[in-house]
């Protein structure tokens, strides 16, 4: 019939609200945060891909209308379902707040005292929940400060150094410029050179000859005197190739893991470095364009390994920090502190070498340190220790030292965890914005 | 895939559905509908969506075009986190008053439940949208898809022209006063947006003829003295008190720039266009619900669906007209499928088997059999409040237990005032009545006066009807908009009619 068809729209593009919805997230920004930061508290690392349900305070968000007020005057409502009342029958009022449950249409219409609920995307949440958290250095080399600059063609221009000289638009320059001032070439000059030549073997030259030798020479000079004025290159003709210092961005980022893995460290403590490196692999993946990630794990030996063996396999041996320091630096050769910025996360449980700590400060300081965006040392204890050493001084060797030389490097973090709810919040210490400021 | 031997007369027997079979099923409807029921309906133009199309709908007041606005956006997160926990179930269809009539079918509907919808919004709604009055005098089917296209595109370069902020500002205060932007009882003096899109068309197209890059301010920022002239007319055609605040802000308001007035207008026309649709729930679900229980049933009379699919029907009808007594933990107010469709069904009965009773309260109809007719009258030519006024009979009010209750603020009791028996019916029914009427349970506010040459405060006053005063939750939020959009002091004033 045509009175009717069908369209179907199924292909058609989804998220026609998307713009309503970033107005209203816009809106409600302060709020969400503030739900945001309260949702982490009780977040465990798992969900940090999820999405979240939130409930802001619907005041926020109110879209406020004139309304009756139910509790002024008097109305009359019909309902349905009678079995006893009569006419006339008087019934008590609910004590109020016991709920009427007559409050649908206030709530609906958003300006209800209840909440607000909704659920904000991973990419929302994690937008909100790194907002006010900055990698310290990133006020050095972040994206917005641009440090490195490269050189790029920007055509060609009349003054330069000789060694960009532009061979061939001078050339055609130069080409163009004796075209069209006639400048004698050098063969016609010695076409008449030969000429005057074979004039002037002959040993008694007649009159005639005479003045034709006359003539080449007049025409000799001439010829010279134009060339003298228009020379085969001059300064006018010559190009150089220009080059612009252009800013790159640095937008490419290496993480260097380094993990003790002796037999000390057990599945425990790994579990929570590795909660940790994943949530900076996660910082770092939203800030570059491009993150590698190197895993070094150690012993009393380093080794660069796969993320797999990182975090799984196990071995035995001694603890020397200072050997993963030193891999670590032999493998960032491949990473030009120029084109990358270098951060270093280290977990360890705080033993080595008694005497090793000492050269790993000495390493730090002078090679890590300077080429490292931020270097986050964590040291994994279980929870009585942690009680232990509630004094920040106290410790093990390796805290110790580095609690000596972490005040000259502001890019230098050290932490204590225990429980996996310990890393949220040394997270946001760690990376707090205003650290740099406070330190 | 063994084919089960399908009974040939059946328009489909899976629960699969497919373009087949809803074409096969709109035309088994639509027979029923235009030749035995003799519907008057809008051409149809039936889509089919997914969930997350049926979410974005739902968020835009159910209308395939809409402008922006962060305030959609909090519907649709809302509609979106009720719908994924589970807590809230989509509408199986979406239908838009418009010239062709716009019905949204979701993907998910199992075939029964698309033949249900179809009948539903396709032929009952539709019908009564075309035929009602309300929608006839107030709102325009052809020109509201057009309108909403040219408000989207209009609202969109006032935001690059003028920032969100600046727009935000001005379309949050005018959508808290859209409930006061409409005109319930004179017709607008131009309400006719066919005449307007003439005129923005006809200048459109001027501008496309002059086109020249340099030119294209639009839009302006400064009315010239051709158009303020205009409004100012019209402010003084402006009959005090004008119950409609949004359309005297739009022309009076010493403030608002030209674009200004344009958004006021949009949202204004917007809500005028709603308007209809809020008197007449009970009976706009009423005749889309009874036109789709006659449409299955007689689909399974002639034997055109199976068993199979008449029990799903009957299945989803009862829960879509299931109303809760009073005391019931899911009550939560009279159900609008539940009434209207009771009601219709029961005006059927006194047409074709009247009691004496009916006979007494419904001498006209009673016994006639013209159940077609008289239905057909009433969608046309009542709301929800004069229906129930003219049709709710005693036996409805007695087999719904209908009782009113009188509340009194200072008092400790509510008194029940009447009951469904003899001396109660029309009391009943007066109040039942009276609950549609959006004049008594929307406050009454008008604009009284505003001295332009002088001191510039705006009166408003607000007719209190039972004592019956604003909540001071919103009152004042509403106020600091209406100054927004006024620029300069509000007075309002609640006073006893």
């Amino acid at each position: 019939m045509t009175l009717s068809h069908f369209i179907d729209r199924r292909k058609n593009p989804k998220g026609k609200s998307l713009g309503n919805r970033q107005r209203f997230l816009k809106r409600a920004r302060a709020q969400i945060k503030d739900a945001v930061n309260k949702s982490l508290r009780d977040r465990s690392m798992k969900e940090i891909d999820k999405g979240e349900k939130i409930s802001i305070p619907s005041k926020s968000t109110a879209e406020p209308r004139f309304r009756l007020d139910p509790q002024k005057g008097s109305r009359e409502i019909v309902h349905p379902g009678n079995k006893e009342f009569g006419k006339g029958d008087r019934i008590k009022k609910p004590p109020k707040g016991a709920g009427k449950g007559k409050g649908k249409d206030a709530s609906d219409s958003g300006d209800g005292e209840d909440n607000f609920q909704f659920t904000l995307t991973q990419d929302e949440f994690l937008d909100i929940f790194f907002e006010d958290l900055e990698l310290p250095n990133l006020v050095k080399r972040s994206l917005k400060e641009i440090k490195s600059t490269a050189f790029k063609r920007a055509g060609v221009t009349v003054s330069g150094s000789p060694t960009n000289m532009n061979l061939i638009r001078t050339m055609r320059n130069a080409h163009g410029r004796r075209l069209a001032l006639h400048r004698p070439s050098t063969r016609e000059m010695n076409d008449l050179k030969e000429r005057l030549f074979q004039l002037e073997r002959i040993a008694q030259p007649g009159a005639e000859q005479i003045a034709e030798i006359k003539d080449i020479i007049a025409k000799l000079e001439d010829m010279e005197a134009r060339r003298r004025w228009a020379p085969f290159i001059d300064p006018l003709d010559v190009r150089y190739n220009a080059f612009e210092p252009t800013p790159v961005e640095t937008t490419a980022a290496v993480m260097f893991c380094l993990m003790d893995v002796s037999g000390s460290m057990g599945e425990r403590e790994k579990d929570l470095a590795k909660r940790f490196y994943m949530l900076l692999y996660l910082f770092l993946k939203r800030r570059y364009e491009k993150v590698d990630v190197v895993f070094i794990r150690h012993t009393h030996h380093a080794e660069e390994v796969d993320e797999e063996t990182f975090f799984y396999s196990r071995q035995s041996g001694g603890t020397v920090v200072s050997t993963a320091l030193d891999k670590m630096l032999e493998v960032q050769k491949r990473y030009r502190a120029s084109d990358w910025n270098i951060y270093v996360a280290q977990a360890s449980d705080g033993f080595t070498q008694s005497g090793d700590a000492k050269r790993c400060v000495e390493i730090l300081n002078e090679a890590v340190m300077p080429i490292s965006q931020y270097y986050a040392y964590i040291e994994i204890l279980d929870e009585r220790e942690l009680e232990v050493f509630s004094d920040a001084d106290s410790g093990a060797e390796l805290w110790r030292a580095y609690r000596t030389f972490a005040p000259a490097w502001p890019n230098f973090a050290q932490t204590r965890i225990a429980t996996p709810s310990d890393i949220f919040p040394v997270f946001r210490e760690l990376f707090a914005k205003d650290k740099r400021r406070a330190a | 895939m063994t084919p089960v031997a399908a009974d040939p007369e059946l328009v489909f027997s899976d629960s699969d559905w497919n373009f087949e079979t809803l074409d096969r099923t709109l035309a088994a409807i639509s027979d029923i509908a235009l030749n035995d029921l003799k519907l008057d309906i809008y051409p149809n133009q039936i889509e089919i969506i997914s969930s997350e199309q049926m979410l974005d709908a739902y968020s835009s007041h159910g209308m395939p075009l809409m402008y922006n606005h962060w305030s959609f956006g909090k519907h649709f997160a809302r509609d979106q986190t009720l719908y994924q926990k589970g807590y809230q179930g989509l509408a199986y269809e979406i239908v838009i008053n418009s010239n062709p009539c716009i019905a949204y079918l979701m993907e998910e509907n199992s075939m029964t439940m698309q033949a249900l919808v179809m009948a539903h919004a396709s032929f009952g709604h539709n019908h009564f949208f075309k035929n009602n009055y309300l929608f006839r005098q107030w709102t325009d089917a052809d020109g509201i898809l057009p309108y909403l296209d040219f408000a989207k595109k209009y609202i969109t370069k006032c935001e690059d022209e003028y920032g969100f902020e600046e727009v935000e500002a001005i379309l949050d205060a005018a959508h808290a006063l859209m409930d006061q932007g409409v005109f319930r009882y004179n017709r607008p003096p131009r309400l006719s947006e066919a005449d307007r899109m003439a005129k923005l068309a006809a200048r459109a197209k001027h501008e496309e003829m002059t086109f020249n890059d340099l030119w294209r301010t639009l839009p302006n920022i400064d009315e010239d003295d051709e158009e303020k002239e205009e409004r100012q007319a019209e402010v003084r055609n402006i009959k005090l008190p004008e119950e409609n605040i949004l359309y005297f802000i739009e022309k009076a308001s010493p403030v608002l720039r030209p674009w200004q007035r344009e958004l006021v207008r949009i949202v204004r026309n917007v809500s005028q266009y709603f308007y209809p649709q809020k008197q007449t729930k009970v009976m706009n679900e009423g005749c889309a619900t009874f036109v789709h229980h006659y449409i299955m049933n007689e689909l399974y009379d002639r034997g055109q669906i199976g068993e199979g699919a008449i029990m799903e029907f009957l299945h989803s009808h009862s829960s879509v007209v299931f109303q809760p007594e009073f005391d019931d933990p899911r009550y939560s107010g009279i159900n609008p499928y539940a009434l209207g469709f009771a009601m219709m069904e029961d005006i059927k009965r006194i047409c074709e088997d009247p009691k004496d009773e009916d006979r007494e309260w419904f001498p006209e109809i009673a016994g006639t059999g013209a159940w077609r007719d008289v239905l057909k009258n009433a969608w046309a030519n009542y709301r929800d409040e004069s229906f129930i006024l003219q049709y709710l009979s005693p036996k409805l009010m007695r087999s719904l237990h209908m009782f009113a209750i009188a509340d009194n603020a200072k008092e400790t009791h509510v008194e029940v005032s009447a009951i469904h028996d003899e001396a109660g019916y029309r009391r009943v029914r007066d109040r039942l009545a009276a609950m549609y009427d959006i004049g008594v349970h929307e406050p009454n506010i008008q604009v009284t006066g505003a001295n332009l040459d002088g001191d510039r405060i705006l009166h408003l006053r607000h007719d209190v009807q039972n004592g019956r005063l604003l909540t001071d939750k919103t009152k004042d939020a509403v106020l600091t908009h209406i100054e927004t959009l006024w620029g300069h002091e509000v007075n309002l004033e609640e006073a006893p009619a």
